[in-house]
């Protein structure tokens, strides 16, 4: 069903303006505008019938230059710009970001800081993956999910604001620590939300995990082997739910998750069923690293010395976090100014994104929507 | 947190050449541990950094080995150096050396996973894109990044062909960079319009630039630049 | 004229056996409205109850708790822009939603709201409902053609290969209904032939022989009537194109649907089409197995005492609706911005409860002095209050299944109504006539 020796090559496509022949072939457009795209995303499927042929994707929409403007911005001012990138996960994006530039500068964020860190971003991996959640279900039909997940989700978002007053694009840490430190009842209000969310993740599955319209439209949907899912260079829950037991928190730890005790969940078949129930079980495990987090906030500074002026020697470093949607990695030249010389974002939606034409092969219409839901992709992040 | 105002045009490059190659002389910039030994409190003709005074203790460069990094050097010779800065280890290999090293690596050395490939432009220099392939091996749980320089106008043997995930991130580097990739299926564009005229990541493309013909003619208006 | 208004009303048959044309059309004008206040009660139902699954108010502004809001809607339908695509076949664009609101409407001829509140009765009745309400797919495959844009095509060519589908389903699902009103014997499993005759396709008929059989075919041969009734159940959600079989019109799959190049009037009409098939197909499932017209319990529970307590539901429920607007008219906040709602809500509250003051009153009148034309006004009364209510519920699922579950995918819609449907309700057919036989 899937013709994986056209994996990598080039669809031989014609452009919409050239009138094609052959009457069994219909190309037709999933335009940038599609409530079902999740941003300004265009892909371009050939179909035979109902049978998608291949697809291919025109990125670019979203195309700001993000790495353009931070070779002129210094290394603090470019830190609220990596937020808007993948808008959903702010959190995750700046931590990375300072973490990267804290290793050129070769200093460690004190323990304190960490903790408040980890918290932070475990958090919004459950407010990532709950959108997720309500988008994707939304997209294949059920389109009360959505509806739940989003009032689950605002509770983060409080404890978001009440810390650095921002919802969304929370600019949360800083190069060499955290800037803010925790609100009184900080500690309550996430304790408070464990309780409150874990029941509601069951509410979730009730709806979905054994529902037999859901199980037919996810099961052996968009299935990528794990060796092809390596090869693609794809990360993130996509790539544990194809077997591959590999997270970033565990093989090269980070902040100091190698002191939290939690497990990666994979999957078996690498299809949407299983990405759905990774991620699933993903934020129940972001729940035991937050609850162990809470209970053992050290006290301490929450900022290292950092100089004023960030000026990291000459060199170049490459950090990676697992970010929800995947491996999130900043490779920052510096030449010894206090503007970095190139900041490359190597982010997991694009490199996600290419895999959607290997998934879709043989699969019908219907199932490019659920499989363009189930990669989890940000136009933000794919554009930058 | 004090921010020096900067002109759009990006600093030239320091005068020590990037290259790591034989000298282990840490480059004169200014490290980050003490800062303030560098804040003299002289006017604003402060002579260049004295040599004599301590050498700043910053990170640098140090010279990379293992038995992977032997058995290559024995291979290629001077084609290939490998250096670790910061821990975090990477080989600087000739140009012509490429698509066969990165096969090697991947069948030999099980890098099966590759992470990024990206560009950095040196304009002051005679080879002026370093072009780095960042890989990582699952097995052996470790990342290295593969270097090469390339002059302007050069062409890379391109990696699609050892690793799928090339394609997009070639592409990538092709759109920003104008680099383009020997055996790529479908080098074009990719973030920017299909008509697009210039390459922006170079340090000669500014950064309110704009492709004014393609604005005017695709989106009808003056681009106000 | 005066004669032929009179002469009907000590009737005991429908308007269509006693010939006459003026209560015919009195009926239809009746079903008329009636259908179409209700399509607009189920709008407001609709958006109400899926807002509240989904943790959220609904329309509240529009009116008190929305509901002015389907008649905000209907307005804003009317006046807009009649648009009509250029390239487009001008009549039969123009004629499809009548065609498919025509095979909509025309099937309440024989709904029966008692044993003599049809149109007419006529002895193929089902056989009418099941061929005319097939005449939507006409209505949808014109509007697809007629549009000139092959997503609209394609969703058309979808929905009617859908609805086609599962007719067969639905059909063989109400043969086996018609077999268990041959039967003649009471209870479960009884087939003793407590009277002569055969079967009927008249839907009056088919009431009239679960009420003789004193049990709803539902129950019938257990469990082979409540086979049935879910295989009915399932497919008419497919001929209706609702969730979870709503690909053809879902927003977010390729192609949107047969009615995406009408706007305004001609799009409300497909939608008052659409909620009147629902309306309609439940309807024939409420006749067909859950006792049409009958009260509850009418063998178990019999005698003039449970009679007058059951009719008394009518008024009790109109009380009990009035009093749900009361509480909501207290619930409102006190402000002046909201004067004019609450006023409204309570004036909406004090008309029901009058309305169920007015049926009590005819009811308990009925009860304390006995006349023929109060017992006739109670049983009429009572009549179509207990089918109206079974419809309700059937409407009120309609809702909830579409909050609940994803839609299925074409393929997979397909298979099931070919390779799951079919294949059960024609065994539960063969069932049913082996044990019809065995039995008796």
């Amino acid at each position: 069903m899937n013709d994986r020796e056209n994996a990598v090559s080039n669809l031989d496509l014609e452009t919409p303006e050239k009138p094609y022949l052959d009457s069994n072939e219909l190309i037709i457009n999933m335009g940038p505008q599609h409530p079902a795209t999740h941003g300004v995303l265009r892909v371009i499927l050939k179909l035979d019938g109902e049978k998608v042929l291949g697809t291919e994707c025109v990125i670019g929409y979203l195309h700001r230059g993000v790495e353009k403007i931070a070779e002129n911005r210094t290394y603090t001012m470019f830190n609220p710009y990596v937020d808007r990138m993948d808008y959903v996960a702010a959190v995750s994006n700046g931590l990375g970001y300072c973490q990267a530039v804290e290793k050129l500068l070769n200093v460690e964020a004190p323990p304190r800081a960490n903790y408040i860190r980890v918290i932070l971003t475990e958090l919004n991996r459950i407010a990532s993956h709950q959108l997720w959640l309500g988008t994707h279900a939304l997209d294949i039909g059920a389109m009360t999910p959505l509806f739940y997940t989003f009032r689950d989700r605002e509770e983060i978002l409080k404890i978001f604001e009440k810390y650095c007053g921002a919802r969304l694009t929370t600019h949360a840490f800083r190069i060499g620590g955290c800037q803010y430190e925790t609100y009184a009842g900080f500690e309550k209000d996430v304790k408070n939300f464990l309780t409150f969310v874990a029941p509601k993740i069951g509410e979730y599955e009730e709806l979905l995990t054994t529902n037999r319209i859901w199980l037919e439209r996810t099961k052996n949907v968009g299935v990528i082997s794990g060796p092809d899912a390596i090869a693609l260079g794809v990360t993130g829950p996509v790539l544990r739910a194809s077997g591959v037991k590999w997270d970033i928190r565990k093989a090269q730890p980070y902040a100091n998750y190698s002191q939290f005790d939690f497990e990666i969940p994979t999957g078996k078949n690498g299809d949407t069923y299983d990405r759905y129930l990774v991620r699933m079980e993903e934020m129940r495990q972001s729940l035991r690293i937050i609850e162990q987090a809470v209970n053992g906030i050290p006290e301490g500074p929450i900022m290292a010395k950092v100089p004023k002026v960030i000026k990291p020697a000459v060199g170049e470093i490459y950090h990676s976090i697992e970010a929800p949607k995947g491996e999130l990695g900043y490779f920052i030249v510096s030449d010894g100014s206090t503007q970095p010389y190139r900041v490359r974002v190597r982010p997991p939606s694009f490199v996600n994104l290419q895999a959607l034409d290997v998934m879709v092969r043989g699969m019908l219409v219907a199932d490019v929507v659920a499989v363009i839901g189930t990669l989890d992709i940000v136009l933000g992040e794919v554009d930058r | 947190m004090a921010e020096e105002t900067k002109s759009p045009v990006p600093p030239p490059p320091p005068d020590g050449e990037k290259k790591p190659v034989t000298e282990s002389v840490a480059p004169p910039a200014q490290a980050a541990a003490p800062p303030a030994a560098q804040k003299m409190p002289t006017p604003a003709a402060a002579p260049p950094k004295p040599a004599a005074p301590a050498k700043p203790a910053g990170p640098v460069p140090v010279p990379w080995s293992s038995p992977m990094v032997e058995k290559y050097r024995h291979q290629y010779g001077s084609g290939l150096e490998a250096h670790s800065y910061l821990g975090q280890n990477y080989f600087t290999v000739d140009r012509l050396l490429i698509p066969d090293f990165l096969k090697l690596l991947r069948d030999d050395e099980q890098f099966d996973y590759c992470v990024d490939i990206t560009s950095v432009h040196y304009p002051k220099r005679e080879k002026q894109f370093d072009v780095i392939w960042i890989l990582y091996s699952f097995a052996r749980n470790e990342r290295i990044r593969v270097k090469t320089q390339i002059a302007d106008g050069e062409g890379v043997p391109s990696a699609v062909s050892i690793w799928a995930t090339a394609n997009w991130l070639e592409r990538e580097v092709y759109d920003m960079f104008g680099i383009k990739f020997d055996g790529h299926p479908d080098l074009k564009r990719i973030l920017l319009p299909d008509g697009w005229k210039g390459f922006p990541l170079r340090k000669d493309y500014g950064i309110l630039q704009q492709d004014q013909e393609w604005v005017k003619i695709n989106l009808g208006i003056e681009s106000g630049q | 004229m005066l004669d032929s208004f009179m002469s009907y009303l000590g009737s005991t048959v429908t308007p269509g056996e006693a010939n006459n044309q003026l209560w015919a059309m009195i009926y239809v004008l009746i079903i008329f409205a009636g259908v179409s206040v209700a399509v607009m009660a189920m709008n407001w139902l609709e958006r109400k109850a899926l807002a509240h699954f989904q943790v959220r108010l609904g329309p509240m502004r529009v009116g008190p708790h929305g509901l002015l809001q389907p008649i905000a809607d209907a307005v804003k339908l009317l006046i807009k822009e009649d648009i009509i695509p250029a390239e487009s076949d001008k009549f039969v664009f123009w004629i499809a939603p009548l065609i498919g609101l025509l095979a909509s409407f025309t099937v309440y001829t024989v709904v029966p709201f008692g044993p003599s509140q049809a149109v007419s009765d006529m002895n193929i009745g089902i056989l009418f409902m099941l061929g005319v309400s097939s005449l939507a797919v006409l209505g949808v495959v014109m509007a697809g053609w007629a549009s000139n844009s092959h997503y609209p095509l394609i969703g058309a060519l979808r929905s009617s290969a859908q609805m086609v589908s599962y007719e067969v389903a639905m059909g063989l699902a109400v043969v086996s209904a018609i077999l268990m009103t041959s039967l003649h014997g009471a209870g479960l499993y009884g087939v003793a032939k407590l009277s002569d005759g055969t079967g009927t396709l008249s839907m009056i008929g088919i009431v009239q022989a679960q009420q003789e059989q004193q049990v709803w075919f539902l129950f019938k041969f257990f469990p082979l009537g409540l086979i049935a009734f879910v295989i009915f159940a399932i497919a008419m959600i497919a001929e209706t194109n609702r969730a979870p079989f709503d690909l053809p019109e879902a927003e977010s799959e390729l192609t949107a649907g047969f009615h995406t190049e009408y706007s305004g009037l001609r799009w409300s009409l497909f939608m008052l089409a659409e909620y009147a098939a629902m309306i309609a197909v439940s309807s024939i499932a409420v006749t067909l197995w859950l006792g049409g017209w009958v009260r509850p319990f009418p063998h178990w529970l019999s005698g003039p005492t449970w009679d007058f307590i059951f009719a008394l539901f009518p008024g009790l429920t109109f009380l009990g609706l009035g009093a749900i607007a009361f509480l909501g008219t207290v619930r409102m906040p006190k402000h002046a911005y909201f004067r004019v709602q609450t006023i409204g809500l309570a004036a909406f509250g004090a008309v029901l409860a009058l309305i169920g003051v007015f049926l009590l009153a005819i009811v308990i009148g009925a009860k304390v002095s006995p006349h023929d034309i109060l017992n006739r006004t109670t049983e009429g009364l009572s009549n179509v209050f207990w089918f109206v209510f079974k419809v309700a519920v059937f409407m009120y699922l309609y809702i909830w299944y579409r909050a609940t579950w994803p839609r299925y995918r074409f393929d997979q819609l397909m298979r099931v109504g070919w390779k799951v449907m079919l294949p059960i309700s024609l065994g539960v057919l063969i069932v049913t006539a082996i044990v019809g036989v065995l039995l008796g």
